[in-house]
Protein backbone atom coordinates (compact mmCIF):
# COMPACT_ATOMS: atom_id res chain seq x y z
CA UNK A 1 0.00 0.00 0.00
CA UNK A 2 1.43 3.37 -0.93
CA UNK A 3 1.82 5.93 1.82
CA UNK A 4 -1.31 7.96 2.46
CA UNK A 5 -1.09 11.73 2.15
CA UNK A 6 -1.24 13.76 5.36
CA UNK A 7 -4.49 15.63 5.17
CA UNK A 8 -6.31 18.32 7.11
CA UNK A 9 -10.09 18.30 6.84
CA UNK A 10 -11.75 21.67 7.41
CA UNK A 11 -15.55 21.64 7.54
CA UNK A 12 -17.19 24.76 6.19
CA UNK A 13 -14.19 25.86 4.16
CA UNK A 14 -15.92 28.22 1.76
CA UNK A 15 -15.23 31.48 3.51
CA UNK A 16 -14.27 33.30 6.66
CA UNK A 17 -12.49 31.36 9.38
CA UNK A 18 -12.79 28.03 7.54
CA UNK A 19 -11.14 29.37 4.40
CA UNK A 20 -8.36 31.06 6.40
CA UNK A 21 -7.69 27.83 8.31
CA UNK A 22 -7.58 25.83 5.08
CA UNK A 23 -5.16 28.25 3.44
CA UNK A 24 -2.94 28.45 6.53
CA UNK A 25 -2.86 24.66 7.08
CA UNK A 26 -1.88 24.17 3.44
CA UNK A 27 1.19 26.29 4.22
CA UNK A 28 1.97 23.84 7.03
CA UNK A 29 2.20 21.17 4.35
CA UNK A 30 -1.09 19.35 4.67
CA UNK A 31 -3.26 18.33 1.76
CA UNK A 32 -6.50 20.20 2.37
CA UNK A 33 -10.04 18.87 2.17
CA UNK A 34 -12.76 21.46 2.62
CA UNK A 35 -16.48 20.86 2.78
CA UNK A 36 -19.34 23.12 1.77
CA UNK A 37 -23.10 22.86 2.13
CA UNK A 38 -24.60 23.74 -1.21
CA UNK A 39 -22.67 26.20 -3.36
CA UNK A 40 -19.40 24.77 -4.73
CA UNK A 41 -18.11 28.12 -6.05
CA UNK A 42 -16.61 29.64 -2.90
CA UNK A 43 -15.11 26.31 -1.79
CA UNK A 44 -13.50 25.90 -5.20
CA UNK A 45 -12.13 29.41 -4.76
CA UNK A 46 -10.55 28.31 -1.46
CA UNK A 47 -8.93 25.38 -3.29
CA UNK A 48 -7.73 27.70 -6.03
CA UNK A 49 -6.04 30.00 -3.53
CA UNK A 50 -4.26 27.00 -2.02
CA UNK A 51 -3.22 25.54 -5.36
CA UNK A 52 -1.88 28.88 -6.57
CA UNK A 53 0.60 28.85 -3.71
CA UNK A 54 1.68 25.30 -4.47
CA UNK A 55 -0.63 23.38 -2.15
CA UNK A 56 -3.11 20.58 -2.80
CA UNK A 57 -6.81 20.95 -2.02
CA UNK A 58 -10.16 19.39 -2.83
CA UNK A 59 -13.69 20.42 -1.95
CA UNK A 60 -16.66 18.20 -1.14
CA UNK A 61 -20.37 18.84 -0.71
CA UNK A 62 -21.34 17.73 2.79
CA UNK A 63 -24.42 18.61 4.82
CA UNK A 64 -23.04 18.74 8.36
CA UNK A 65 -26.62 18.65 9.63
CA UNK A 66 -27.11 15.12 8.30
CA UNK A 67 -25.62 12.19 10.17
CA UNK A 68 -25.73 9.67 7.34
CA UNK A 69 -24.02 12.09 4.94
CA UNK A 70 -21.17 12.47 7.40
CA UNK A 71 -20.80 8.71 7.85
CA UNK A 72 -20.81 8.19 4.08
CA UNK A 73 -18.33 11.01 3.49
CA UNK A 74 -15.75 9.58 5.89
CA UNK A 75 -16.23 6.09 4.51
CA UNK A 76 -15.94 7.10 0.87
CA UNK A 77 -13.40 9.92 0.96
CA UNK A 78 -11.29 9.66 4.11
CA UNK A 79 -10.94 6.13 5.49
CA UNK A 80 -7.99 4.26 3.96
CA UNK A 81 -7.67 7.02 1.35
CA UNK A 82 -5.81 9.72 3.24
CA UNK A 83 -3.86 10.01 6.48
CA UNK A 84 -6.19 12.18 8.55
CA UNK A 85 -3.74 14.35 10.48
CA UNK A 86 -6.13 17.16 11.35
CA UNK A 87 -9.86 17.78 11.67
CA UNK A 88 -11.04 21.36 12.08
CA UNK A 89 -14.69 21.37 13.09
CA UNK A 90 -15.54 24.78 11.75
CA UNK A 91 -18.88 24.47 9.94
CA UNK A 92 -21.48 26.51 11.72
CA UNK A 93 -24.46 28.73 11.27
CA UNK A 94 -26.47 31.27 13.20
CA UNK A 95 -30.20 31.87 13.35
CA UNK A 96 -30.42 34.63 15.93
CA UNK A 97 -33.45 35.67 17.93
CA UNK A 98 -34.38 36.50 21.49
CA UNK A 99 -35.04 33.35 23.41
CA UNK A 100 -38.69 34.01 24.16
CA UNK A 101 -39.27 34.36 20.43
CA UNK A 102 -37.01 31.53 19.33
CA UNK A 103 -38.79 28.90 17.28
CA UNK A 104 -38.34 25.19 17.60
CA UNK A 105 -36.67 24.93 14.18
CA UNK A 106 -34.39 27.85 14.95
CA UNK A 107 -33.12 26.04 18.02
CA UNK A 108 -32.90 22.59 16.42
CA UNK A 109 -31.14 23.67 13.23
CA UNK A 110 -28.39 25.55 15.01
CA UNK A 111 -27.82 22.74 17.51
CA UNK A 112 -27.89 20.17 14.73
CA UNK A 113 -25.20 21.82 12.63
CA UNK A 114 -22.95 23.42 15.24
CA UNK A 115 -23.03 20.72 17.91
CA UNK A 116 -24.38 17.43 16.54
CA UNK A 117 -22.62 17.81 13.20
CA UNK A 118 -19.32 18.58 14.91
CA UNK A 119 -19.77 15.58 17.18
CA UNK A 120 -20.46 13.21 14.29
CA UNK A 121 -17.42 14.48 12.38
CA UNK A 122 -15.28 14.15 15.51
CA UNK A 123 -16.61 10.63 16.07
CA UNK A 124 -15.79 9.51 12.55
CA UNK A 125 -12.38 11.19 12.64
CA UNK A 126 -11.60 9.64 16.02
CA UNK A 127 -12.18 6.12 14.70
CA UNK A 128 -9.64 6.75 11.97
CA UNK A 129 -7.14 8.62 14.15
CA UNK A 130 -7.28 5.88 16.82
CA UNK A 131 -5.95 3.42 14.27
CA UNK A 132 -3.32 5.91 13.15
CA UNK A 133 -2.40 6.43 16.79
CA UNK A 134 -2.07 10.14 16.16
CA UNK A 135 -4.25 13.09 15.23
CA UNK A 136 -5.23 16.65 16.05
CA UNK A 137 -8.82 17.81 16.39
CA UNK A 138 -9.70 21.47 16.71
CA UNK A 139 -13.22 22.62 17.41
CA UNK A 140 -14.07 26.20 16.55
CA UNK A 141 -16.12 27.42 19.50
CA UNK A 142 -16.92 31.07 20.27
CA UNK A 143 -16.30 33.68 22.93
CA UNK A 144 -20.08 33.88 23.18
CA UNK A 145 -20.12 30.35 24.62
CA UNK A 146 -18.05 31.68 27.51
CA UNK A 147 -19.67 35.07 27.98
CA UNK A 148 -23.23 34.59 26.75
CA UNK A 149 -24.71 36.77 24.03
CA UNK A 150 -28.23 38.12 23.71
CA UNK A 151 -30.11 36.77 20.72
CA UNK A 152 -27.97 33.67 20.51
CA UNK A 153 -29.40 31.18 23.00
CA UNK A 154 -29.14 28.48 20.35
CA UNK A 155 -25.67 29.37 19.08
CA UNK A 156 -24.10 29.93 22.50
CA UNK A 157 -25.59 26.67 23.80
CA UNK A 158 -24.21 24.76 20.83
CA UNK A 159 -20.77 26.32 21.15
CA UNK A 160 -20.69 25.75 24.92
CA UNK A 161 -21.61 22.14 24.18
CA UNK A 162 -18.67 21.98 21.84
CA UNK A 163 -16.38 23.03 24.69
CA UNK A 164 -17.69 20.18 26.86
CA UNK A 165 -17.25 17.80 23.95
CA UNK A 166 -13.68 19.03 23.50
CA UNK A 167 -12.78 18.15 27.07
CA UNK A 168 -14.40 14.72 27.10
CA UNK A 169 -12.93 13.81 23.73
CA UNK A 170 -9.51 15.00 24.91
CA UNK A 171 -9.63 12.61 27.87
CA UNK A 172 -11.00 9.65 25.93
CA UNK A 173 -8.63 9.98 23.00
CA UNK A 174 -5.45 10.93 24.87
CA UNK A 175 -4.29 7.29 25.14
CA UNK A 176 -4.12 7.20 21.34
CA UNK A 177 -2.04 10.35 21.11
CA UNK A 178 -4.91 12.39 19.72
CA UNK A 179 -5.24 15.93 21.05
CA UNK A 180 -8.54 17.78 21.06
CA UNK A 181 -8.73 21.51 21.65
CA UNK A 182 -11.18 24.32 21.10
CA UNK A 183 -10.43 27.75 19.73
CA UNK A 184 -12.86 30.41 20.86
CA UNK A 185 -12.80 33.37 18.48
CA UNK A 186 -13.91 36.76 19.70
CA UNK A 187 -15.33 39.33 17.31
CA UNK A 188 -13.88 38.35 13.93
CA UNK A 189 -14.46 40.24 10.68
CA UNK A 190 -16.31 37.66 8.56
CA UNK A 191 -19.52 37.42 6.57
CA UNK A 192 -21.15 36.14 9.74
CA UNK A 193 -20.44 39.39 11.58
CA UNK A 194 -20.59 41.75 8.59
CA UNK A 195 -24.36 42.01 8.90
CA UNK A 196 -24.25 43.71 12.27
CA UNK A 197 -25.03 47.42 12.38
CA UNK A 198 -22.59 50.14 13.39
CA UNK A 199 -24.10 50.60 16.83
CA UNK A 200 -23.56 46.93 17.69
CA UNK A 201 -20.05 47.00 16.23
CA UNK A 202 -19.13 50.04 18.32
CA UNK A 203 -20.49 48.36 21.41
CA UNK A 204 -18.31 45.31 20.83
CA UNK A 205 -15.27 47.44 20.06
CA UNK A 206 -15.63 49.16 23.42
CA UNK A 207 -15.41 45.74 25.08
CA UNK A 208 -12.17 44.73 23.36
CA UNK A 209 -8.98 45.81 25.19
CA UNK A 210 -6.90 45.51 22.00
CA UNK A 211 -9.34 47.94 20.36
CA UNK A 212 -9.74 46.13 17.07
CA UNK A 213 -11.73 43.30 15.62
CA UNK A 214 -9.89 40.07 14.87
CA UNK A 215 -9.26 38.65 11.43
CA UNK A 216 -9.91 35.13 10.20
CA UNK A 217 -6.14 34.81 9.87
CA UNK A 218 -5.74 35.41 13.62
CA UNK A 219 -7.82 32.28 14.20
CA UNK A 220 -6.05 30.33 11.46
CA UNK A 221 -2.65 31.01 13.06
CA UNK A 222 -3.87 29.61 16.37
CA UNK A 223 -5.34 26.54 14.67
CA UNK A 224 -2.07 26.00 12.79
CA UNK A 225 -0.16 26.24 16.06
CA UNK A 226 -2.40 23.60 17.64
CA UNK A 227 -1.61 21.24 14.78
CA UNK A 228 2.15 21.86 15.04
CA UNK A 229 4.68 19.59 16.83
CA UNK A 230 5.18 22.34 19.38
CA UNK A 231 1.60 21.96 20.62
CA UNK A 232 1.78 18.22 21.27
CA UNK A 233 1.34 18.62 25.04
CA UNK A 234 -1.77 20.80 24.76
CA UNK A 235 -5.12 19.01 24.94
CA UNK A 236 -8.60 19.70 26.29
CA UNK A 237 -8.01 23.45 26.27
CA UNK A 238 -10.09 26.37 25.12
CA UNK A 239 -7.87 28.99 23.54
CA UNK A 240 -9.51 32.39 23.45
CA UNK A 241 -8.46 34.48 20.47
CA UNK A 242 -10.45 37.56 21.25
CA UNK A 243 -8.29 40.64 21.80
CA UNK A 244 -8.87 40.35 25.52
CA UNK A 245 -12.67 40.57 25.15
CA UNK A 246 -13.10 37.66 27.56
CA UNK A 247 -10.50 36.48 30.07
CA UNK B 1 -8.38 -18.80 7.03
CA UNK B 2 -10.89 -20.03 9.60
CA UNK B 3 -13.06 -17.64 11.58
CA UNK B 4 -11.10 -18.54 14.69
CA UNK B 5 -7.79 -17.71 13.05
CA UNK B 6 -9.17 -14.45 11.72
CA UNK B 7 -10.40 -13.39 15.17
CA UNK B 8 -7.01 -14.19 16.66
CA UNK B 9 -5.29 -12.25 13.92
CA UNK B 10 -7.40 -9.18 14.71
CA UNK B 11 -6.57 -9.53 18.42
CA UNK B 12 -2.86 -9.77 17.63
CA UNK B 13 -3.00 -6.73 15.39
CA UNK B 14 -5.16 -4.55 17.65
CA UNK B 15 -3.33 -5.32 20.89
CA UNK B 16 0.13 -5.42 19.36
CA UNK B 17 1.01 -8.77 20.93
CA UNK B 18 2.53 -11.95 19.50
CA UNK B 19 0.32 -14.72 18.12
CA UNK B 20 1.45 -17.36 20.62
CA UNK B 21 0.11 -15.25 23.50
CA UNK B 22 -3.43 -15.48 22.14
CA UNK B 23 -5.23 -18.59 23.42
CA UNK B 24 -8.95 -19.30 23.13
CA UNK B 25 -9.38 -18.87 26.87
CA UNK B 26 -7.31 -15.65 27.04
CA UNK B 27 -9.11 -12.79 28.75
CA UNK B 28 -8.64 -9.51 26.88
CA UNK B 29 -8.10 -7.36 29.93
CA UNK B 30 -6.50 -9.67 32.50
CA UNK B 31 -4.38 -11.85 30.21
CA UNK B 32 -3.72 -9.70 27.16
CA UNK B 33 -3.47 -6.28 28.80
CA UNK B 34 -6.24 -4.52 26.89
CA UNK B 35 -7.63 -1.21 28.17
CA UNK B 36 -11.11 0.14 27.47
CA UNK B 37 -10.06 1.86 24.25
CA UNK B 38 -8.38 -1.37 23.07
CA UNK B 39 -11.63 -3.23 23.71
CA UNK B 40 -13.61 -0.64 21.75
CA UNK B 41 -11.19 -0.90 18.86
CA UNK B 42 -11.32 -4.69 18.96
CA UNK B 43 -15.10 -4.65 18.77
CA UNK B 44 -15.00 -2.10 15.93
CA UNK B 45 -12.46 -4.20 14.01
CA UNK B 46 -14.54 -7.34 14.41
CA UNK B 47 -17.72 -5.56 13.38
CA UNK B 48 -15.99 -4.43 10.24
CA UNK B 49 -14.28 -7.72 9.40
CA UNK B 50 -17.31 -9.96 9.94
CA UNK B 51 -20.04 -7.48 9.06
CA UNK B 52 -21.85 -7.94 12.37
CA UNK B 53 -23.24 -5.42 14.83
CA UNK B 54 -22.10 -5.73 18.41
CA UNK B 55 -24.00 -3.37 20.70
CA UNK B 56 -22.44 -2.12 23.93
CA UNK B 57 -24.39 -4.52 26.10
CA UNK B 58 -23.21 -7.52 24.08
CA UNK B 59 -19.70 -6.14 23.88
CA UNK B 60 -19.45 -6.16 27.67
CA UNK B 61 -20.06 -9.91 27.67
CA UNK B 62 -17.25 -10.58 25.22
CA UNK B 63 -14.42 -10.99 27.68
CA UNK B 64 -12.36 -13.75 26.07
CA UNK B 65 -11.14 -14.71 22.63
CA UNK B 66 -13.52 -17.71 22.67
CA UNK B 67 -16.47 -15.48 23.57
CA UNK B 68 -15.70 -13.32 20.53
CA UNK B 69 -15.49 -16.38 18.27
CA UNK B 70 -18.77 -17.73 19.65
CA UNK B 71 -20.56 -14.42 19.26
CA UNK B 72 -19.50 -13.98 15.67
CA UNK B 73 -20.38 -17.58 14.77
CA UNK B 74 -23.84 -17.13 16.25
CA UNK B 75 -24.52 -13.78 14.63
CA UNK B 76 -22.91 -13.94 11.23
Amino acid sequence: MSELIKTALVTGGSRGIGRACAVRLARSGYQIYVTYVSKPGPALETCKIIEESGGTASSFALDIGDHQSIVDFFKEKIKDRVFLSVLVNNAGRTMDGLLVRMGHEQWDQVLRVNLSGSFFCLQQAAKIMMRQKTGRIINIASVTAQSGNPGQANYTSAKAGLIGLTKTAAIELAPRNITVNAVAPGFIETDMTAGLNQEVRDKYLSMIPLKRFGSAEDIAETVAFLTSPGASYITGQVLGVNGGMYM
Amino acid sequence: MSLEQKVKEIVVEQLGISADEVKNESKFVEDLGADSLDLTELIMAMEEEFDVEIDDEKAQEILTVQAAIDFIKANQ
